[in-house]
């Protein structure tokens, strides 16, 4: 289907035999959403339009503070050095990049003139540069003109690994050309059919070259710039205390016509999720907070008669369990979990499949995620057009039980299966966090009654995340039969997220455990679609491979989803925020404004 | 006297350098670094972390980063944050006014209602004033902060909407509507602490006056004739304060310390807020920093105390 209909409907659009309005609405009927008809139609040859702007006010300013609540405080200013959601979304107020991902995973222009397609030039046909127009007149909050020479250096930037960037990865296997003052190029040294990373979203914020460029590599962290920042952001500085609050005011010289429409500005940090959505909901002392990681019991509670709700965007942000392929009880040249081991129980596939079935997705949507879940049977949850269709999932302990009879799993004296003298006995790990116990709880009861006995293990979270060689507790490590967490997707495109399985990055003690590959899964079919697909420019011979690439996980049981989560936010009734689940809660902050 | 000082003092330097290396190993020894949240990062490939963490220097063994911190803190460098890279004095002084403001003025709430409590049961024991007094204090620090903190925030913010439960440093007013706001935010948590301080106080100040009032000194004071009140503030307090005084000064590192608790729930940029959130960030250059300096003003204040005692009492003499 993908192929060739596709391909008939982009060369339609192409050639204004169909509207793209009405081809996004046949996508949708094919189960094959928004943000992916964007990118498809650039590299396909037609121009990405920007989703229309609800934004209503007709002039700048004039309304009022506007106030957030985030529970976790940004500490630092500096978009380049942000480890965590927080610290960007508290950098992004001021710096801006060339474009943002908006609610429907479009690019939005901000800095850009526009948005480079095929049509306008600005993405070559190859797939290997990318030309960035930049808006004129655009100025720095200090008064100084923006110039693709801000671009070039923050490339430079961040490239350099004496800078320690976090954004390193981004920059480095680039190169930043200035072709005049108002274009750049981004040339890639092989053919990249997802272009936009590089100053796009939260890494792609641009530093202004004349603060900065006596402070690139190893003096970085001298730059009084990275505390107080000047940037060309809708709000400008004012003053900064980590962790605590970061105040900003109306950038008059801002560079959208009626942008933006709060007078000043403010993000208060500290807390937990639970009383930041009482400030929003109950009291209304703060008009949005963000990533409610709350019980949708308690929220639903609050809402009654409140003064704010709940919003919702729909990302890509997975929370599964993970399957370990190796044996974590055996140990080989001073590891365990060796990829040179095989998992005694998961190599019967019937055990695998036996399990997936025991995970009670739907009770676990109802009594944990509620509005912030959605029940999936992929690893790969969006764009739409990277979502497998031939995929199912189903909850039936009658079904896993019979599945581990006909495999020769016999249940034992003490109600345990065991085939061949080996138990089926499971160690279950995942960090500490209400709703993961939850989970915990809910599989393991479905266990038992199909006979298998898990043992649950939960890790603090700075510990289960933690890149320490030396903790055998870490997720990376992996020491345990399964394992749960949540993989966030940043972006509308499944690239990095399918790559972890790659056999070479099989995460053991030679790369320090630094690879990705936890479940040590290894399939030359896999690593082969997802090496193509890294280099695939005709998108959608790309997003067929990416769901191979799902289906074979699905279909070898690698993962077993739990929840597609969805990003949640409080805010006041008259508030209207862009949230979108591609981008961070500020990334298009300029828009966001009050109905009166 | 002088001589006793410095004696302490000296004897102090070793034991602070036994608790700095105790809290540096501990650290040390502690799981996690400071870059765990871009671990989930897809966007950030597991070497850029190892590339952090080699520039911050937590590869190297632990006696070397120990030398390293030890040599930067004598010369009064204290480092700087791995989370918000900025220099950790700066973010120590950032947060101690407010720490100093809301704890200060818990603590003073609590001696103003201790001391007259305390005393006045104390002259009364068990009557009807004293019962009610005791039955309090038992209930004040039976409940803990993180109790009775929810607990004013439903009354007094979510059901009668009186008083804003976020705390702001910055408020935007100026004059006489600034330093309302300011008493306004202030006076939960200043509650919360202060009623929990003064409840254990209330019953420490009772039993030292007890002790104090039954002497035989005061009989005779009584005896020739002094009016009740000036025998109980002249003579009893007096003496019974001794021992209170030297509780306070035990208390004054708290009052730089902050309340980690009772910070968090009402998003009160102090200390204790930074001390939690850093230990959670494993930003060990700051935990370092403001457990060392409290470590520091416990001593310093343990050999106030002692001197004060002397001084009060000078039948105990420091030698």
């Amino acid at each position: 289907m993908l192929d060739t209909e596709l391909r008939t409907m982009i060369d339609g659009v192409k050639d204004g035999r169909v509207d793209r309005r009405a081809f996004i609405q046949r996508m949708i009927g094919l189960g094959l959403t928004a943000p992916m008809a964007t990118q498809l139609l650039a590299i396909g040859g037609v121009a990405m339009a920007q989703s229309p702007s609800p934004y209503k006010p007709t002039k700048r300013g004039g309304g009022g503070p506007l106030k957030l609540l985030w529970w976790q405080g940004p500490t630092l200013l500096n978009p380049h050095f942000a480890t965590g959601t927080k610290d960007q979304d508290g950098s992004r107020v001021f710096y801006e990049p060339f474009a943002s991902w908006d609610v429907d995973g479009n690019l939005n222009a901000i800095l850009a003139a526009e948005i480079p397609s095929i049509e306008n030039g600005g993405l070559s046909a190859d797939g290997k540069s990318v030309t960035w127009k930049i808006k004129p007149g655009v100025k720095w909050h200090d008064g100084k003109p923006f110039t693709a020479d801000d671009a070039v250096f923050t490339w430079e930037y961040a490239s350099d690994p004496a800078t320690a960037a976090v954004s390193i990865a981004v920059y480095r296997d680039i190169t930043v050309e200035k072709i005049d003052d108002l274009t750049v190029r981004v040339v890639f040294a092989k053919p990249t059919p997802f272009w936009a990373a590089a100053f796009v979203g939260a890494y792609g914020c641009i530093l202004p070259k004349h603060l900065f460029a006596d402070y690139k590599g190893a003096k970085s962290r001298d730059a009084a710039t990275n505390l107080a920042p000047v940037g060309t952001g809708a709000y400008r500085f004012v003053e900064f205390k980590p962790g605590d609050l970061i105040r900003g005011e109306i950038n008059p010289d801002y560079h959208m016509p009626n942008r933006p429409y709060f007078d000043t500005f403010e993000l208060k940090s500290g807390g937990d999720a639970v009383s930041a959505a009482r400030a929003i909901i109950q009291t209304g002392e703060y008009d949005y907070a963000w990533n409610m990681q709350v019980e949708d019991e308690i929220l639903l509670r609050l809402e009654k008669g409140g003064k704010g709700r709940t919003i919702y965007a729909v990302g890509g942000d997975i929370e599964f369990i993970m399957l370990n392929w190796t044996d974590p009880n055996v140990e080989i040249d001073g590891e365990r979990s060796s990829v040179k081991t095989k998992h005694p129980l998961f190599s019967d596939p019937a055990v695998r499949k036996a399990l997936a079935l025991l995970v009670d997705r739907d009770a676990i949507q109802k009594h944990i995620y509620g509005r912030a879940g959605r029940t999936t049977a992929n690893y790969l949850n969006g764009p739409a057009k990277f979502v497998s269709t031939n995929t199912s999932w189903e909850f039936s302990v009658e079904k896993a039980a019979k599945l581990l009879d006909d495999a020769g799993w016999k249940p034992g004296a003490d109600g345990i299966r065991e085939k061949d003298g080996k138990k089926l006995k499971l160690l279950y790990q995942t960090s500490i966090n209400g709703p993961r116990q939850k989970t915990q709880a809910i599989v393991k009861q479905a266990c038992q009654k199909a006979g298998i006995d898990v043992e649950l293990k939960s890790v603090v979270a700075s510990v289960f995340f933690s890149s320490d060689v030396a903790n055998p507790d870490t997720y990376a490590h992996f020491y345990a039969d399964i394992e749960m967490f949540q993989i966030p997707m940043t972006q509308p495109d499944p690239g990095l997220t399918m790559k972890r399985y790659h056999s070479r990055e099989v995460a053991n003690k030679e790369n320090k455990w630094q690879g990705t590959n936890f479940p040590r899964w290894v399939n030359a079919e896999f690593d082969a679609a997802i090496d193509a697909a890294e280099n695939e420019t005709d998108p959608v011979k790309r997003a067929a491979l990416y769901i191979k690439c799902n289906d074979l996980m699905w279909q070898d049981t690698v993962v077993i989803p739990v929840m597609h989560r969805l990003k949640v936010g409080a805010s006041a009734n008259s508030l209207r925020p862009v949230m979108s689940g591609w981008a961070n809660d500020l990334d298009n902050l300029q828009d966001w404004y009050r109905e009166a | 006297m002088s001589q006793y000082i410095l004696r302490r003092l000296l004897i102090a330097i070793p034991s602070l350098l036994g608790i700095s290396l105790v809290l540096f190993i501990v650290l040390a020894l502690a799981p996690g670094d400071p870059f765990s949240e871009l671990a989930t990062n897809p966007n950030v490939p597991p070497e850029v972390r190892l590339a952090l963490r080699a520039k911050f220097g937590l590869d190297d063994p632990i006696y070397l980063r120990y030398v390293h911190w030890l040599v930067a803190m004598a010369q009064g460098d204290w480092g700087f944050s791995f989370t918000s890279r900025m220099n950790v004095d700066t973010l120590i002084l950032q947060r101690l006014p407010t720490t100093l403001y809301v704890i200060g003025s818990s603590q003073l709430l609590a001696l103003m209602v201790a001391i007259p409590v305390g005393v006045y049961a104390a002259t009364k024991p068990y009557s009807l004033f004293d019962q009610v007094a005791n039955t309090l204090a038992f209930i004040g620090f039976s409940l803990p902060t993180f109790f009775t903190g929810i607990l004013f925030i439903l009354v007094f913010s979510v059901k009668l909407d009186w008083l804003p439960f976020v705390y702001t440093t910055d408020i935007n007013a100026t004059g006489i509507r600034w330093l309302g706001e300011q008493l306004r935010q202030a006076i939960m948590p200043v509650m919360v602490l202060g009623l929990f301080q003064a409840a254990s106080m209330t019953r420490f100040v009772r039993s030292a006056m007890l002790d104090v009032i039954r002497l035989d000194y005061v009989t005779t004071a009584r005896a020739k004739g002094l009016g009740k009140a000036r025998v109980i503030v002249r003579h009893v307090m007096r003496n019974a304060m001794i021992p209170v005084v030297t509780l306070i000064a035990l208390q004054i590192p708290a009052v730089f310390g902050g309340a980690i608790v009772t910070e968090q729930i009402f998003r009160i940029p102090g200390i204790g807020s930074l001390l939690i959130s850093s230990i959670l960030a494993n930003d060990t250059p700051v935990v370092m920093a403001v457990t060392f300096v409290f470590a520091c003003l416990v001593v310093f204040f343990n050999l106030i105390a002692d001197v004060l005692y002397g001084w009060l009492d000078p039948r105990i003499s420091l030698r």
